[in-house]
């Protein structure tokens, strides 16, 4: 049975895993992801699930411990944020050419200089392009439908990839929510063990992680490639599986009051709840806007946007991390090379806003989306703007 | 003769006559780690799983679609077999409690060069070893980053010429003594540390045995002659392992439980020259500063002499 229970995301993170119950965790404490695998650890020590905890000296060696578990065959799971991803980026593209179905939680925060450890999304974008299934979360239910659905995808024999839930440090990690959480049954019914495609195990030789000289580097590439492009068909599957059975609906971009909407937001994470108030309170004075809330990263679901934005005006694309000296933000460089050329297309705005955790409110969503609305008829000079810099 | 001496004089015809590290890889003539690694795969049998670090060994045996190995093997990265080595290790461990895979004891054995374990590898492997992973780890020390192009590493003895710390006009190579990774690892409490070399094959297959016996994390660091980079001519490779160990450069003893014990005794050590002169990495070298190399052999000598006589067990203690 299906119960309803209140509790911080991050906790509900580290529940959500349990249910899919994991052979092996591997984490190093980082702010402010740092929950998932402490609840995780207290569920391991109370013999809630049968699985190794292994504490590491390291987010490296967080990753390579679950890479080399994985290889053995055993379902696996890490955590991290900010700077611990970044060490990990050395075995991010490793496991994903493994085709090693790891699933990670990224509790998302800005990278240093200076030192934050609040919310945004350049660490997750410095990884966009390793090979990893890629999804944000908007709030607590999402994680944990997100982390369930995880291991399905991942673990599909037609996928068989690393896959990331991003969700945002404090303002999804620490904040209490009720949730719905499904019961083991259920969970078990939704999740199949995990069959690997093979191991390193006597039984069956293999080598794993071979040389590959330029004459099959291009394949292998390609290969891995579309892994990636053709996961997007089992997600949306087990999307709808997941609907059957639980009733939530999942989508790669949810639109939110698009009907006739002349302006579009598009917004990646947690600030699509506070953009949905904005809207509200715009549709209230009439003013024709709507919400995209890209959920699917990579895969990027370029049909799916293209279908989005149709009919609209302007689109102001929300970047929470900056693509220094680059023509804008990493979500909106993606929609533009996925709009381009497109008949109908609509102006495209960039507002980079809440870096390093700077609050990002309702107000601030209704001044952009006015602004925004002029785009139509006077182009911005910038090719974005970073949102709110005081002093400029 | 005791009855382990005696088990050696017929240990050679006792060996594992499977190949595990197969002929055909892309390795140098008279590579010192080659043969190391073919040792160690026949001591440690079929029920192995290798982690291989970067580095010359995965390089010259897993070109695709080819490769060298037949027991199950994993390379992942430079810097990370000891812990992609403690996720296999607790991988097998969790899947047989569960009794998804058959119900027998595999091992799992990470393996690395100079590199990949004293240097950029150092933090892993001393994580691995404070958990208490059941886990072997296997250094085969050619002293520099050969696979790279001779470069100096925390292993490169004293005076050695590199590529990044080369023999110049104003200098006699490097300045810094070799890094020692298995005192290092005495000091973590690992149940088992041995140094080994290639040039004594029952010596260092006979710790390979114990060690894959252990339940727990052990340590083998094994000195394998680089005739490539130590400018050595192939033919010499067994000959130049014999002299470090001659010579009590490189001693052989093993530390079980905290119990030092010498298993290649010297009558007498050689003079360190023995076994300079027969490398062009060291050419260079002047009497002086063949006298200081000799002094500091000398001392590391006597100070691991000490700890066999004087340190007992640590289950006697």
């Amino acid at each position: 049975m299906t119960r309803r229970t209140g509790m911080e995301i991050a906790f509900a993170a580290a529940e959500a895993v349990a249910l899919c119950k994991p052979d092996v965790v591997a984490a190093y404490p980082i702010t402010p992801n740092t929950h998932i695998p402490e609840h995780l650890s207290d569920i391991v020590a109370d013999g809630r699930i049968d699985a190794d905890f292994i504490c590491v000296e390291s987010e490296h060696s967080a990753l390579s411990a679950c890479c080399g578990a994985s290889a053995a065959g055993a379902r696996t799971f890490t955590a991290t944020s900010s700077q611990g991803l970044l060490f990990m980026a050395e075995v991010m593209p490793i496991v994903s050419a493994m085709r090693l179905p790891v699933v990670m939680a990224i509790g998302n925060r800005a990278l240093s200089a200076p030192i934050n450890i609040w919310n945004d999304h350049s660490d997750i974008m410095s990884q966009r392009d390793t090979g990893w299934i890629s999804v944000f979360a908007s709030n607590g239910q999402e994680v944990v439908d997100m982390v369930i659905q995880g291991f399905k995808i991942a673990e599909h024999r037609d996928v068989l990839l690393p896959l990331n839930i991003n969700l945002d440090g404090f303002q999804l990690t620490h904040v209490v929510e009720p949730m719905l959480f499904p019961d083991q049954e259920e969970v078990e019914r939704f999740l199949p063990e995990y069959k690997p495609y093979a191991t390193v195990h006597p039984d069956r030789v293999v080598s794993m992680g071979t040389l590959g000289m330029p004459e099959i580097f291009n394949e292998a590439m390609k290969a891995k490639d579309m892994g990636l492009i053709n996961s997007k068909k089992v997600i949306l599957e087990v999307w709808r599986e997941w609907e059957e059975q639980f009733g939530r609906k999942h989508e790669p971009i949810e639109a939110y009051r698009t009907e006739g909407a002349n302006v579009l937001l598009l917004t990646v994470g947690s600030m699509g709840e506070t953009a949905e108030v904005a809207i509200d309170e715009l549709r209230d004075r009439k003013m024709p806007a709507g919400l995209l809330k890209l959920k699917l990263w990579r895969p990027f679901p370029l049909e799916e946007l293209r279908k989005a934005v149709k009919g609209a005006k302007v689109l102001a694309v929300m970047d929470r991390a900056v693509s220094c000296g680059g023509s804008a933000g990493p979500v909106c460089a993606e929609v533009k090379s996925a709009l381009y050329g497109e008949p109908g297309c609509p102006v495209i705005v960039n507002y980079i806003i809440g870096l390093g955790g700077r609050d990002v409110t309702a107000e601030d969503f209704i001044q952009i989306v006015e602004k925004a609305a002029k785009a139509d008829k006077e182009k911005p000079k910038e090719a974005y703007e970073i949102y709110g810099v005081r002093g400029s | 003769m005791s009855i382990v001496e005696n088990f050696d004089l017929y240990a050679p015809r006792l060996a594992d006559k499977e190949e595990y590290f197969s002929a055909g890889h892309r390795a140098c003539q008279g590579c010192g780690e080659a043969l190391a690694i073919r040792l160690m795969c026949k001591a440690l049998g079929k029920d192995t799983v290798i982690i291989n670090a970067t580095g010359c060994m995965e390089v010259i045996s897993s070109l695709y679609p080819t490769t060298a190995w037949k027991l199950p093997w994993l390379h992942v990265a430079f810097p990370n077999s000891a812990s992609v080595g403690s996720g296999v290790e607790a991988g097998l461990k969790v899947l047989r409690r569960k009794g998804r895979i058959p119900d027998r004891d595999v091992k799992a054995v990470s393996i690395g060069g100079d590199g990949g374990t004293v240097d950029i590898g150092i933090q892993a492997l001393s994580g691995a070893m404070e958990r208490g992973h059941d886990l072997l780890y296997v250094c085969f020390d050619n002293e520099a980053y050969m696979n790279t192009g001779i470069q100096r590493s925390g292993a490169t003895p004293f005076g050695a010429s590199t590529s990044t710390d080369p023999v110049g006009s104003v200098s006699f190579g490097k300045k810094a003594w070799k890094k020692n990774v298995a005192e290092i690892m005495v000091a973590h409490n690992v149940p088992y540390v041995a140094t080994a070399c290639h040039s004594y094959p029952i010596d260092f297959m006979n710790k390979v045995k114990k060690a894959r016996k252990i339940k727990g994390p052990s340590y083998i660091h094994c000195l394998s002659v680089c005739p490539t980079g130590w400018r050595l001519l192939p033919e010499l490779a067994i000959k130049a392992g014999r002299l470090a160990v001659e010579t009590g450069i490189f001693p052989l003893y093993e530390v079980d439980n905290g119990q030092y014990r010498m298993t290649i005794r010297q009558e007498r050590l050689r003079p360190v020259e023995d076994y300079l002169k027969l490398q062009g990495r060291f050419r260079h070298l002047d009497p002086e500063e063949i006298e200081l190399f000799q002094e500091r052999v000398n001392q590391e000598y006597k100070k691991l002499m000490s700890k066999i006589e004087c340190l007992p067990s640590w289950s006697d203690l």
